[in-house]
């Protein structure tokens, strides 16, 4: 018994640090967009088939989330709402993080090419690629547009799925991906406003730091007016319908109104009030893509154009 | 004080031991029912199995052998 201060110190981790360890919170994301976009695809899935292929691209989200953990370490420690991930926290080693985000990666993108078919699996591996990659080690700390090229990641699983479906892309999924991608943006940017984080401490040019707040206003209406189209334009394709129209008419109008009072607001208001309409309009951009996603789910069992 | 610390300890592995066992069963589950459901459906299920494969005959040639493959059967014991 002599050594139990060997213990001492950081604590061993739980079975939860290596979940946290993939972002579920970004996965539960992943899990809805990639569901919607394999189920309205024109070819009808086996369930089990459509329900592994889900599993295996939240898997992959889940590796890349790790291989993000990894090489975000550095960045984690030094703010504040990060400081207690498992790396930072010392509860799991770097290597540990890298080691299951690649591991699960082989597995994940494998899996679905057995489920599914290699391009969507193919697809996964260039996901995590770039999330992992181009994203998380590259762009993030090198440009303030690191949000935007970022989002594109998050914006595939909707076309992963449709690819598990059908095998291939078309204008449809294409759409889902402009529309994920230029959400991306004004949600978080929004965020960047009210969040006073000190990305600068931690060497992340996030806009609002290069940029300043006026001209991270003047992006988020500017992206609002840009994803209006694409999110309308979806409504006409075979998958929309008059239900996810009307729905996305009603959404994009918030949004832009929205994105236009955010960028007639100054500092000295939102600071006066807490930032009270910067927190609602991302509340809202989270409703936005939501209700997005789950009318083109109704419109499909409704039957679309 | 000292034998808490160990409880401790001891309920962070006895998670991570019983969560890995969880993750590995039920993916023996997913992977069985997906055999199951593959199988059902009959996609690639064409393998190697040293017999000519219908599905790369000419369509001509597969007409007249189907009776020449039965007088083997009834040849093998």
């Amino acid at each position: 018994m002599s050594d139990i201060h060997a213990y001492d110190g950081a604590p061993e981790a739980e079975f939860q640090d290596y979940v946290a360890l993939l972002k579920p919170r970004v996965m539960s994301l992943v899990v809805f967009t990639a569901f919607v976009g394999l189920l309205v695809a024109p070819v009808t899935v086996h369930p089990f088939i459509a329900f592994c292929a889900v599993i295996f691209i939240a898997l992959g989200g889940g590796a890349a989330g790790a291989l993000n953990m990894w090489s975000d370490a550095d960045i984690d420690a030094v703010m504040n709402r990060t400081r207690n991930r498992p790396i930072p926290a010392g509860r799991i080693q770097r290597g540990e993080a890298l080691g299951l985000g690649i591991a699960l990666s082989i597995i994940s993108v494998m899996m679905l090419g057995l489920v599914a078919n290699w391009f969507a699996a193919g697809f996964l591996a260039f996901t995590i690629f770039f999330y992992a990659v181009v994203y998380s080690i590259w762009l993030k700390r090198s440009t303030p547009q690191n949000i935007v090229i970022g989002g594109a990641a998050g914006a595939f699983p909707p076309m992963i799925g449709w690819a598990s479906a059908t095998g291939g892309v078309g204008i449809e999924p294409l759409l889902m991906f402009a529309l994920i991608f230029f959400w991306t943006p004004p949600h978080f940017w929004a965020l960047a406003l009210f969040m006073k984080e000190d990305y600068h401490k931690a060497g992340v040019p996030m806009l609002t730091v290069t940029h300043g707040r006026a001209a991270t206003r003047r992006h988020i209406f500017a992206y609002t007016l840009v994803l209006a189209p694409f999110a309308l334009w979806l409504g006409l394709t075979p998958v929309g319908g008059s239900l996810y129209l009307a729905v996305s008419v009603v959404l994009n109008a918030l949004f832009m109104a929205g994105g236009w009072r955010i960028l007639k607001r100054d500092e000295e208001t939102a600071i006066a009030d807490g930032y009270a309409f910067e927190k609602r309009f991302f509340r809202l951009s989270l409703y936005y893509l939501f209700l997005h996603f789950l009318a083109l789910l109704v419109q499909n069992q409704w039957g679309a154009w | 004080m000292p034998m808490q610390a160990e409880h401790e300890l001891h309920r962070r592995r006895w998670s991570r031991n019983v969560g890995l066992g969880l993750v590995l069963a039920s993916l023996v589950v997913l992977v069985f029912a997906l055999t199951v459901v593959k199988v059902r459906q009959g996609d690639l299920m064409e393998g190697y199995d040293y017999q000519p494969r219908a599905s790369v005959l000419p369509p001509a040639a597969a007409a007249p052998d189907a009776p020449a493959r039965a007088e083997e059967k009834e040849m093998q014991p």
